[in-house]
């Protein structure tokens, strides 16, 4: 004799059988209800403009963007053969070296500063965060000001202490140098927060203990803080990089790519070449050259620099 | 060995009342000294102040008889375990153990060495090369330990280092500091919530409420003649039962409720000046009188049974008596059930009595079941 509740188990299992696909789909169809908004706006705002630019790129198009002719990789060959795209590359190349290390060093050095517990302390976390709440296009215009030949304040600062004025954003050789600056200061408000909040989560209690055991400042620094940090570190140095990479607003603004096209960043000079030059295609193909680039860092990034971070 | 002494120390965080008052004690050298009480009556602190991670707001505190009140933690020969255990997450098992010994610029050489002589001590040979993430919480407390030892400290400070463990692993780590402790004669100063701890690693203890000391001894002395009824409810479980009695003098008669009524020996009288008085009992003093002849006596009364634990080895029964809940605690098993009357006697002779408006004690137990193992053996 089968005892009631063996009945009811089989019972069970004679009804699911009779479920059909869509029975069992169920939990699916619910999760994809759930996920439809961000597919839709992903699909409208990214996956079919990515699409269309890996579709472009093989095309020669007219002045309204569409396709006209198709050329293949043509326009690949022709960017890595003219001058003004190699040397794009190298700009960026330097702006990312110039920005991203130094945007972070001064970060995490002010964030060490505005740990530290003393009165007022609040007032200089909120300075230090502060351009996080500032456009890039209020702050390229602040920074326009400041670098100006005549009237900018850094070159009266030079002149007071009897320096040559320097022609900040019109040098070829300075410009580069300018916008990174510009850049820093932008990012540190952001970087700055992130960092404070990392090290704000390490354990009081590993300084206390290395405290006993005798260990001074920068020995706490090196052996506790900086590897503790390592995660919000490789994050922030990942967003930056990509940050970087992707640089367009206070170009724009403070030297529309010039003098000499010494600042003309891949991403500038993408926007120039679609919107001002109207050769879609060839643009196309340098945004996929700059999806790949920022792809390859990325993954190297996390093949190599993972390994050193270390995840609670 | 190292002695440590406070003197009057006090603290006060921002010129707010004192969350430490006027603590004097002096820890003997080679002592496992327990400071116990509730959560927030000032344990920790005090045991930070003596680690030198707060300041000390007033008094004066001495290591081997010199102030250090203004030393840095690492002058001060201790060495401390957290709570939390405060493993650096990021380094292996061994590198945690050394990292002390790194910072004092040990030899590469003894330092290893060092590390495996106390990785064996705590059997933790084998997770050399493990992060703390992928031990188990009893091993990360033997690394924290082995930490703390492996500095070679004279005087080591303790801060709940078992409250993270599970009850069977606490009572084997009981023993096992205890049993370090003495091979290595360190001078200990364990802070702890765990009555069970105190009353079990201490030679000496100390209980602690609201910043101000209890009661300072032995755990044995302070579990028979706890010095005021806070002390006699924190140590001991289940805690020691209080109510209320009245003194009448010339009957020579202590009652509790009018209902139960001792006499008071006439040697006793004097002692006793007020009316009313906190009286106290341990559990383990309530009998149940099981025979008709000894209720011809008065020291006895009839109690409903509320609530019964039986514990395999002992049989904890709840009553109510006035407004107070009792415990009785019983060997062996009893067959009782809730809402049966029971007869409890009480002796005179095993009974607190505490000034009910100061709190001090005025009588202790004078019989207490004390076995001598000589004295059984002969």
């Amino acid at each position: 004799m089968k005892s009631q509740v063996e009945l009811n188990g089989m019972l069970d299992n004679v009804v699911k059988k009779k479920k059909g696909i869509w029975q069992q789909s169920l939990n699916w169809r619910t999760a994809l209800l759930y996920l439809l908004p961000s597919l839709i706006l992903f699909s409208v705002f990214l996956f079919y403009p990515m699409g269309k630019t890996l579709y472009l790129s093989f095309f020669l198009t007219d002045r309204q963007g569409e396709a006209n002719v198709f050329v293949g990789l043509e326009n690949y060959l022709y960017l890595l053969e003219s001058e003004a795209f190699l040397k794009s590359i190298k700009a960026t190349i330097l702006f990312v070296l110039y920005t991203v290390p130094t945007g972070i060093i001064i970060s995490l050095f002010l964030a060490l500063l505005a740990n530290e517990k003393l009165k007022g302390i609040g007032f200089f976390r909120t300075i230090f965060a502060s351009t996080m709440g500032i456009s890039v296009a209020a702050s390229s215009v602040v920074w326009l000001f400041l670098f100006h030949p005549s009237v900018g304040f850094l070159n009266k600062i030079i002149a007071s202490l009897g320096g040559q004025g320097v022609d900040w954003l019109l040098d070829p050789k300075w410009a580069l140098l300018s916008v990174s600056i510009t850049t820093i200061w932008m990012n540190i408000g952001f970087t700055f927060l992130i960092i404070l909040g990392g090290i704000q989560n390490i354990d009081e209690h590993l300084y206390e203990s290395a405290k006993i055991d005798g260990a001074g400042y920068f020995y706490q620094l090196r052996r506790i803080t900086i590897p503790m940090l390592s995660p919000t570190l490789f994050f922030v140095i990942t967003v930056s990089l990509i940050n970087a990479f992707q640089t367009f607003g206070q170009v724009d603004i403070l030297t529309q790519g010039g003098p000499s096209e010494s600042t003309n960043l891949i991403v500038y000079s993408i926007y120039r070449e679609a919107f001002v030059n109207y050769q879609f295609g060839t643009a196309s193909a340098q945004s996929i050259f700059l999806f790949l680039c920022i792809l390859v860092v990325t993954i190297l990034q996390f093949k190599f620099g993972e390994k050193k971070v270390h995840y609670q | 060995m190292k002695n440590v002494e406070l003197f009057n120390v006090s603290k006060s965080y921002e010129k707010q009342k004192e969350v430490i008052s006027d603590i004097s004690v002096s820890i003997e050298p080679g002592e496992f000294f327990v400071l116990v009480g509730p959560s927030g009556c000032g344990k920790s602190t005090i045991l930070r102040m003596i680690a030198g991670l707060e300041d000390i707001t007033k008094g004066s505190l001495r290591i081997d008889g010199n102030e250090v009140n203004l030393l840095p933690p690492s002058k001060r020969d201790i060495s401390m375990v957290f709570q939390n255990y405060a493993l650096y997450p990021h380094l292996n098992v061994e590198e945690n153990i050394v990292f002390g010994l790194d910072v004092k610029k040990v030899k590469k050489f003894e330092r290893k060495e060092r590390c495996m002589e106390v990785a064996e001590m705590l059997g933790l040979t084998d997770y050399l090369k493990r992060k703390p993430r992928h031990l188990s919480g009893g091993q990360r407390q033997r690394v924290a330990l082995a930490r703390a030892i492996v500095n070679q400290a004279p005087i080591c400070l303790m801060d709940e280092p078992l409250s993270n463990l599970d009850a069977k692993l606490r009572a084997h780590m009981r023993s096992e500091i205890r049993q370090i402790q003495r091979k290595l004669k360190i001078t200990m100063i364990y802070v702890t919530h765990d009555q069970v701890e105190a009353m079990t690693m201490g030679d000496r203890i100390m209980i602690l409420n609201e910043g101000k000391i209890q009661q300072v001894g032995k755990p044995i002395d302070v579990y028979n003649a706890p010095a005021n009824p806070f002390v006699a409810q924190f140590i001991g479980s289940p805690p020691m039962n209080l109510a209320t009695a009245n003194i009448n003098l010339s009957k020579q008669e202590l009652s509790i409720g009018g209902r139960l009524k001792l006499s008071i020996p006439s040697n006793d009288l004097q002692s006793y000046q007020e009316d009313t008085v906190t009286l106290g009992i341990r559990p383990e003093y309530l009998k149940i009188v099981n025979s008709i002849n000894t209720k011809s006596t008065n020291n006895y009364l009839d109690v409903k049974v509320e609530h019964v634990e039986v514990l395999g080895n002992e049989t904890i029964v709840s009553f109510q008596l006035d407004t107070y809940r009792w415990q009785a605690k019983w060997n062996g098993q009893w067959n009782v059930d809730v809402g049966d009357i029971v007869p409890i006697a009480i002796n005179y002779e095993s009974i607190c009595l505490f000034n009910s408006a100061s709190g001090h004690l005025i009588k202790g137990p004078t019989q207490v079941e004390n076995h001598i193992i000589h004295e059984v053996t002969v």
